[in-house]
């Protein structure tokens, strides 16, 4: 297949919870992807469905078992425990499978809890264990409000390729990442794992409610060693249109152009794809 | 909880703690501590939290500790400790649990996880629940104080028991709450034929909540020789029994049928001519739709009103709007969190119970509460207003955000007399196919012959008398079991199933399980196909032991009922066992005029529908006026007119709401167009939110509405009517064209039955009369169609001798449309030197108004209206909007246009010179008044620059005066009627005073540092 004709293909899992799987779903085909299915969890766990075919995995935002047990935790287990066919590999190790053939997986807020909580970020596939986790915000709330993000120009990350500071909406009660110890944050630090900072006047801020939640290196967002596995608290899928930001109704057109920023986002997971 | 014992079960019983690891902060302690500080005046160095869980079932050592390690405890932040106490240091400690039937979410989902990691579901009696432990370094050391610190906060006696440790030796042993009813269902009948006050006393006994001439019409009822027939044939006894009272106790409930809104009315109203009203409900609501349907002719955006669960209007060729408002105001008194949840999680099944079902895009909520700074002891039963105010926000915010509807738009008002009854108003919009399956999808499709299936969560003692409860007063005996708590998930769950099964066509009709639980739905359902046959025997039970009655009346959330075509009941509950939702079919629709119940066997209810439905005997009311005229009263002019504008400011009635709106996910769906929030710092207020339901399309829905209760005690027809017009003002300012408004009215009122414990229960309906007659009037003037609306009629509290009435409430819901999203405007100003008219008439109208509430002044003539002046003004206005002449407008409310102006302001960071000398003022002379009388049809309007003769030519001959300029200087200024600066104030520190009151996230303070 010639270069910039490879086919991308997203499949957005929803059911038991997510929220997000419609806008997000939307976002994709905005951005030029050739197909964005909405895929019920429970397809997938009874083996009728799967990862086969697709390009692109995406977690969407939402409560996946309502967040019962602490966000993310319970689908995080039932990843680990739910093997599609009988004698199979887990759902988790179906993940890993599809990473190493070249898969790009997004994780959006909730979806972004459940990538740190089964260790896929920031180890990767090849290291999926949870060193870092995304606990409750530091003033104990869940907040929907908007916030600036600075790219890391260094990041790895294939989603946050060329970006510079941009605003999306957060809104979660669970977003604070904290390492499990310094040595792992030196290392994900340095290796600029963390693609996207809260930032206040062009700099990276732990100042609530600039940084809402109180994370660790002010980090938003992470990714793996490859830049193939993203996941990030803010919802880039909220702002894929001039309308839907805070201030439309006051900035010209020059500043807040009808694209909105988080598309980017997902154009160049498109762009990625389709020229490998 | 009569007959529900609480044991631990036998065989084996593990627990598990699971904590904070040492030198991990615990944020939501760290909340709990400035909580107790400041709600109840109790000082506690730190609290940590345990979360508890305990296990029945015999399972071995490491498959606990790999289900603790997997499933419950973060391996960053948290430890987990196994049948022992979690290490740590502190002095005393709380365990707060469940009581026995009270759903429990948490547990459930540690089940799931369980059975999943298990690869096998539970056995019976293998269970997992869950339990909050609090941890206490320091604080009180009397017993007293200690309980009053976790009754006070941390436990809810009603639906929630606890344990203390006191340190020693010791420790919380393993506990399951467990419902044991170890007793036979049971079927008993009642006797009828009694005295009048003993069949009463019966009826009260029940929590019926039947009258006399109710009891009476029943017994008249079962002595039929056709009721009698039937039972012979039935084998049922000629009594009624149980089942057939309670349900139709329900079916005829204030809540259900509407009984006052129904009556005939003896009116004597203010004038003192007396008429009679041949029901409210026929005269003044549906008969308001009628009138505006038939006077817009093509143009009617009505396709379905007071049929369904809730109203649907046009919207795009291929959707419909469909929509519906709900209150949920005793439950919430009782527990505030469950009874806002379950408030929330409630009105979603309507809208999603209308038609064929419709995906829901949008919440609202409008609180009505006392101020949080109530003082002094509380009645009994009574929680203070602040306990009940977070409780109520958590509870909305657990059931909206969970649910994905964004909460897109509401209010939180203040007043005393909410302290006895609090008012939670959620609403929920949603969108239909215009067809499903090649037929209009707004109707119902059920016959003869088509299964019941019950679609959801299980049913328990939850919600028992929740219809005929909230047709009660408050009491110190109000039942428990009336409180639920909502469980999100199992109805994402169930509603993602449904639109699954829509859209495959597997049913042909589907209600919501509300008030009355299946004996409501299915009764209501059964009228179109005249019957229904009910087996209540394999009806999926939380516990055993329960009557046949409570099961047919319990309110269990998370419940629909469906009807299934018999060629499609396969699919259909294939589809339900695939997607992990329970549905088990309880009988089918018949035709042979009867609603039969069946358990075990035999026939438990046989009701005629018709009796059933139409039975009731009608009420014949006396309604008097009983209130002074109201006259004009001129307190002293202030001697600093910005010091009082910074004050109104401040008043909680005014203050920003951000704390409630950062807390509710308001955006999720992507539709969001106008925030609840706007201008450079988003601090300003929005008057609507405006939303795109769908994606593709540009046109969007404006969700407005209007309360002002303040007015009530000296005017209904003034509440009412601001309550109207502000919901419409609100929504034409953000660009809703008004032709396409619809409106809903949900009237909280207090009792209006006179008895000796409510002297002037005729001026209440009198003053409900007049309010029904002000909806007629504005709605007419306005063009708007009442698509749905909802009445609560018992909002008092009775204890011995205090008596707590709400003041009447109106709530208002008005939906617009706006063709382009991108038209919408906000109330912010713009951009500097624009000119900046005010819009409507200003009148010496301060009655009730914030400025007077601030001196104290009782008196004052109350906002009236002038629909047909103002329906043409906001039509002009309106096209000024969509010709894209307008920068901002907002609306004047609250604290009139003195608020309305600094709000402005500060939203756009702007300057603002103002003088008050070309006001359309009639006969208003003094400075304060014209800035602080809360005359109606108002509006602040900036106009882009070069467009102001385009904006006069549009708006000429209505009261329309450019007042003054946007400025770069930050300021707030405002010339006086003398021709002198009366005010001159920066607009951060309007902004300040605005926003700190209610700012208890201390978002506020950081923001402003950061921005100066």
């Amino acid at each position: 297949m010639p270069a910039g004709s490879a086919p991308v293909r997203v499949f957005v899992l929803a059911g038991n919870g997510t929220n997000c799987e419609a806008e997000t779903a939307h976002a994709w085909k905005l951005a030029g992807a050739d197909v964005a299915d909405i895929v019920p969890i429970w397809e997938w766990a009874a083996g009728r469905a799967s990862l086969d075919g697709y390009e692109v995995l995406v977690l969407p935002g939402g409560f996946m078992d309502g967040d019962d047990l602490g966000s993310a935790r319970a689908c995080a287990h039932r990843m680990r425990c739910t093997r599609p066919r009988p004698g199979g590999p887990t759902m988790l190790e179906e993940i890993v499978a599809f990473v190493r053939r070249g898969g790009l997986v997004l994780g959006i807020c909730n979806g972004f809890q459940l990538l740190v909580k089964v260790g896929l970020l920031p180890g990767g596939a090849d290291d999926p264990r949870p060193v870092t986790t995304l606990g409750p915000n530091v003033r104990g709330r869940f907040e929907d409000r908007w916030v600036r993000l600075l790219p890391d120009a260094a990041s790895p990350c294939v989603f946050t390729k060329g970006l510079s500071e941009f605003e999306l909406p957060v809104r979660h009660g669970e977003g604070r990442l904290l390492f499990v110890d310094d040595a792992v944050r030196q290392a994900t630090v340095e290796r600029h794992l963390v693609p996207l900072r809260y930032s206040l006047s062009g700099l990276p801020t732990d100042r609530y409610p600039f940084n809402p939640n109180g994370s660790e290196d002010n980090a938003a967002a992470l990714c793996d060693a490859t830049g193939r596995i993203f996941g990030l608290m803010p919802h880039p899928e909220a702002f894929v249109t001039r309308t839907q930001h805070p201030r439309w109704t006051r900035e010209p057109r020059d500043l807040l152009p009808e694209e909105g920023a988080g598309l980017r986002l997902f154009r160049n997971a498109v762009e990625a794809l389709r020229g490998a | 909880m009569s007959g529900v014992a609480d044991e631990a079960t036998a065989g084996k019983v593990h627990r598990i703690e699971v904590g904070a690891r040492v030198g991990r902060e615990d944020a939501a302690g760290r909340r709990l501590c400035r909580r107790l500080r400041d709600d109840l005046g109790l000082r506690v160095d730190e609290i940590r939290l345990v979360d508890v869980y305990t296990i029945a079932a015999d399972l071995r050592p490491g498959t606990l500790d790999a289900f603790a390690a997997g499933a419950l405890a973060d391996p960053v932040l948290q430890e987990f400790a196994r049948e022992q106490r979690l290490p740590g240091a502190f002095d005393w400690a709380a365990e707060v649990n469940l009581r026995p039937g009270v759903t429990d979410n948490v547990g459930r989902t540690a089940a799931e996880a369980l059975a999943l990691q298990l690869g096998r579901p539970l056995r019976d009696g293998e269970r997992v629940s869950y339990a909050r432990q609090y941890r206490f370094a320091h604080g009180p050391a009397r017993p007293e104080d200690r309980r009053r610190l976790v009754e006070g906060l941390l436990c809810n006696v009603l639906i929630e028991a606890y344990r203390l440790w006191e340190g020693g030796e010791g420790w919380f042993a393993p506990h399951v709450p467990r419902v044991l009813l170890d007793r036979k269902p049971q079927v008993r009948t009642w006797r009828l034929d009694l005295p009048d006050d003993e069949l009463l006393q019966t009826s009260r006994d029940n929590v019926w909540a039947l009258s006399l001439a109710e009891l009476r019409a029943i017994q008249a009822y079962f002595e039929r020789p056709a009721t009698r027939a039937v039972r012979a044939g039935d084998r049922l006894p000629p009594e009624p029994t149980d089942v057939e009272m309670e349900c139709l106790a329900q079916t005829w409930s204030e809540h259900c049928k509407h009984k006052i809104f129904s009556a005939r009315v003896r009116y004597r109203g203010p004038d003192g001519a007396e008429r009679e009203v041949d029901s409210l409900f026929r005269t003044y609501v549906r008969g308001t739709t009628e009138t505006v349907r038939t006077a817009k002719g093509p143009d009617d955006p009505c396709i379905s009103v007071f049929d369904d669960n809730a109203g649907v209007v046009r919207f795009l060729p291929e959707h419909h709007l469909v929509f519906k408002v709900e209150t949920h105001n005793s439950p919430s008194a009782l527990d505030p969190y469950g009874g806002a949840l379950t408030g929330i999680v409630g009105v979603n099944r309507d809208p999603f119970g209308t038609g064929m079902g419709a995906r829901l895009f949008c919440n609202t909520d409008v609180f009505c509460f006392a101020p949080p700074d109530t003082a002094g002891e509380l009645p009994p039963r009574l929680l203070h207003p602040r306990r009940v105010m977070e409780g109520v926000r958590e509870g909305v915010e657990h059931g909206g955000n969970k649910s994905g509807i964004p909460t897109v738009n509401g209010s939180v008002v203040f007043h005393p007399r909410y302290l006895g009854k609090p008012l939670v108003y959620c609403g929920t919009g949603g969108i239909l196919p215009a067809e499903v399956g090649g037929r209009p999808a707004h109707l119902k499709y059920h016959a003869a012959g088509d299964a019941i299936v019950m679609v959801g969560g299980r049913i328990g003692k939850d919600g028992i008398h929740g219809a005929t409860f909230s047709s009660e007063e408050l009491h110190e005996g109000s039942p428990a079991t009336a409180v639920q708590i909502g469980d999100p998930i199992t109805q994402k769950r169930m509603t993602d199933f449904l639109l699954v099964a829509r859209d495959r066509g597997l049913y042909s009709a589907l209600t919501d399980d509300g008030a009355g639980g299946l004996s409501s739905s299915i009764g209501e359902m059964a009228r179109t196909t005249n019957g229904a046959d009910v087996d209540l025997t394999h009806a999926p039970l939380k516990y055993a032991g329960l009557d046949p009655w409570e099961i047919f009346l319990s309110e269990a959330q998370e419940r629909m009922t469906v009807a299934v075509p018999p060629a499609r009941l396969d699919a259909f509950l294939e589809l339900a066992a695939r997607m992990g939702v329970l549905a088990t079919t309880v009988g089918r629709f018949t035709d042979d005029g009867l609603l039969r119940v069946r358990h075990d066997g035999r026939v438990v209810a046989a009701l005629h529908m018709d009796f059933l439905h139409e039975g009731l005997p009608r009420m014949d009311l006396r309604a008097a006026w009983a209130a002074p005229a109201p006259f004009p009263v001129r307190p002293a002019p202030p001697a600093d007119l910005g010091a009082t504008l910074e004050q109104l400011l401040r008043r909680w009635n005014v203050c920003s709401k951000h704390y409630f709106v950062r807390q509710y996910d308001h955006e999720v769906q992507g539709g969001s167009v106008v925030k609840p929030l706007c201008g450079v710092r988003a601090t300003g207020p929005s008057d609507a939110a405006v939303v795109r339901p769908v994606l593709d399309s540009p046109r969007a829905v404006a969700v407005a509405h209007g309360i002002a209760p303040k007015f009530a005690d000296l005017d209904a027809r003034s509440m009412a009517a601001s309550a109207i017009d502000e919901a419409i003002r609100n929504a034409v300012s953000v660009g809703a064209d008004p032709a396409t408004l619809v409106g809903l009215d949900n009237f909280c009122w207090p009792d209006p039955i006179p008895s000796p414990r409510n002297a002037d229960g005729e001026h209440k309906l009198a003053q409900l009369v007049r309010a029904c007659e002000t909806l007629h009037e504005l709605c007419v003037a306005h063009g708007v169609p009442l698509i749905s609306g909802k009445d609560s009629m018992k909002n008092d509290y009775h204890h011995g001798e205090t008596r707590i009435s709400i003041p009447p409430t109106l709530l208002f819901t008005a939906l617009g449309q706006l063709p382009d999203a991108a038209r919408a405007v906000t109330m912010d100003l713009k951009r500097p030197g624009e000119s900046v008219y005010v819009v409507g008439r200003t009148l010496e109208e301060l009655g009730g108004s914030e400025y007077f509430g601030l001196l104290g002044e009782a008196g004052g003539v109350p906002p009236d209206v002038r629909p047909e002046e103002q329906a043409r003004l906001y039509r002009k206005l309106h096209a000024a909007i969509l010709e894209g002449l307008v920068s901002s407008c907002h609306d004047c409310s609250d604290g009139g246009l003195g608020v309305a102006l600094a709000e402005a302001a500060f939203a756009g960071d702007m300057g603002l010179e103002v003088d008050l000398r070309p006001l359309a003022a009639d006969g208003v002379e003094r400075d304060d008044l014209l800035l602080f009388s809360e005359s109606n049809g108002r509006f602040v309007v900036s106009v882009r620059l070069g467009s102001e003769a385009r904006f006069e030519t549009r708006l000429a001959g209505l009261p329309c005066r450019l007042v003054g300029r946007t400025r770069p200087d930050g300021r707030l200024r405002v010339i006086g009627l003398e021709g002198a600066v009366v005010l001159d104030q920066d607009v951060r520190d309007l902004e300040t005073a605005w926003r700190t009151p209610l700012d208890l996230n201390g978002e506020e303070v950081e923001v402003r540092d950061a921005c100066r």
